[in-house]
């Protein structure tokens, strides 16, 4: 995304980044190690490839990709089943573009598509329910995924439905937290990294105070950032300063758009609709209330009570997605990376979602060779 | 996934507003921001404006990154 207001000076950017790698230096020199800080939001991922930021940073800070994206965090077993649910004739299944090729144990939506299914990608969840409301004789299943950004719309979609008593609609979702997540990847994982540079847009729901937990349970600095390469070089900055001075805070670099409380209305309409719930992540496994089921009073929109859809266990494969969103992996570490998992053959999702880290790499650095 | 875009509200109705995407006209929800007034700016997500832009903001945070730029790193 852009910054509305460009900064006048290209410069900035460049001598930022001067900055950054002296302070960087100085961290290291104090330390034995480079300084290493997690990017928690997949379009920061993308955003610190594209931009040639991460690239400036090598050997002096480690950007490390995190749990962000939730198409790279959706578990095999439920992209399955997501497939699966649009193998029936009498469904329309909707979902956001990213979810198309993701490849399931022997199939993504795209190829469900391509060989006759009646799969939609749609703008807003509330377009599902216009569909739902246009074709009464078909079950319109919006299929859900996302985090506190994206959890308040699906409620938006939620609200619309049972206002306009849609019977045909429902959702299946995969809701995620990222409060939990963050948690276990510091106390169970145990993540070694110096700080985190929080999300964006999750940060517009939750609000700047949202994440004291860090510093309050871990000693861990955090700098809310934006997305254009003044924007994450100065949050780098910041958290490097804090790092040097050992006073971990939580700051917001992007106070445009994120207020210290975040939006009540946003998480009010969560709220009504979606309860806290255990949620499975890929190659972390389940962890306790991470994620947010439809509430029981409004059940009939939730897919996976409507339908009794089962698949099986997913065989394993070689993908390392779950090394990668735990930031225990970087993309060439993986041996199918830019062999057998291009863009064009992706085997996991990091390779397949715009914002998945082996996609980042792959596109923007990767040594020729 | 959520590629908050910025788009500037031209006209506001109950529950929507017509906004201006990089010169593309579209119609997003404002359940969340109720309160935003014609010729300012929100981040939409999904089809629904996420937080409206507070330019006060947007070039103090330009200062502030001006001054870190010039700042003296030993
Ligand atoms: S869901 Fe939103 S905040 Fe999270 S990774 Fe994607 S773009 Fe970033
Ligand atoms: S390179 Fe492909 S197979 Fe390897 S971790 Fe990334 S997505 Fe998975």
């Amino acid at each position: 995304m852009q910054t509305l207001f460009e900064p006048a000076d290209p410069q900035v950017a460049k001598e930022l980044a001067e900055k950054v790698n002296r302070l960087a230096d100085r961290c290291r020199e104090k330390t034995g190690e480079l300084p290493a800080f997690m990017e928690v939001c997949g379009s920061h991922t993308m955003a610190l490839a594209r931009t040639g930021v991460k690239l400036i940073l090598k050997g002096h800070v480690r950007m490390i990709s995190g749990p962000g994206c939730p198409v790279c965090v959706t578990d095999q077993k439920q992209i399955d089943a997501m497939i699966e649910l649009a193998e029936s004739e009498e469904r329309i299944v909707c979902t956001f573009g990213d979810m198309m090729r993701v490849p399931g144990s022997k199939r993504s939506l795209l190829s469900a598509k391509t060989e006759g299914r009646d799969v939609r990608i749609v703008y807003s969840p509330l377009d599902a329910v216009r569909i739902a409301e246009e074709n009464p004789d078909k079950e319109v299943v919006f299929l859900g995924v996302g985090f506190e950004t994206t959890v308040p719309v699906l409620a938006a979609a939620l609200q619309l439905a049972n206002e306009k008593q849609v019977a045909n609609f429902s959702m299946w979702t995969q809701a995620k937290l990222v409060q939990p997540v963050l948690r276990t990847l510091l106390s169970v994982k145990k993540v070694k990294i110096n700080g985190f540079l929080l999300p964006g847009h999750v940060s517009i729901v939750l609000g700047a105070k949202a994440y004291q937990f860090l510093v309050d349970d871990y000693r861990m600095p955090g700098v809310i950032s934006g997305f254009e390469p003044v924007e994450m070089l100065s949050a780098i900055y910041q958290l490097l300063q804090m790092t040097l001075e050992g006073r971990p805070a939580i700051l917001n670099n992007y106070k445009s758009v994120v207020r210290t409380d975040g939006n009540e209305a946003a998480r009010n309409m969560m709220f009504r609709y979606f309860e806290p719930a255990d949620a499975a992540w890929r190659g972390m496994g389940i962890i306790p209330q991470s994620g947010l089921a439809i509430r029981r009073e409004y059940s009939r929109f939730d897919a996976k009570k409507k339908f009794h859809i089962h698949v099986g266990q997913p065989k394993k494969t070689r993908c390392r997605c779950g090394d990668m969103i735990c930031g225990l992996a970087a993309p060439d570490e993986c041996i199918l990376f830019g062999k057998a998992c291009t863009p064009l053959h992706p085997v996991g999702p990091c390779m397949v979602s715009t914002e998945g880290s082996c996609a980042a790499h792959y596109a923007y650095l990767r040594e020729e060779g | 996934m959520c590629v908050g875009v910025p788009a500037k509200v031209i006209k506001k109705k109950d529950y929507t507003a017509l906004v201006d995407v990089m010169g593309t006209r579209m119609e997003v929800g404002i359940l969340f921001v109720p309160e935003v007034q014609t010729g300012e700016y929100v981040i939409v997500h999904a089809g629904q404006g996420m937080s409206i832009v507070d330019r006060d903001f947007a070039r103090a945070s330009i200062n502030e990154w001006e001054k870190m730029a010039h700042a003296n790193v030993i």
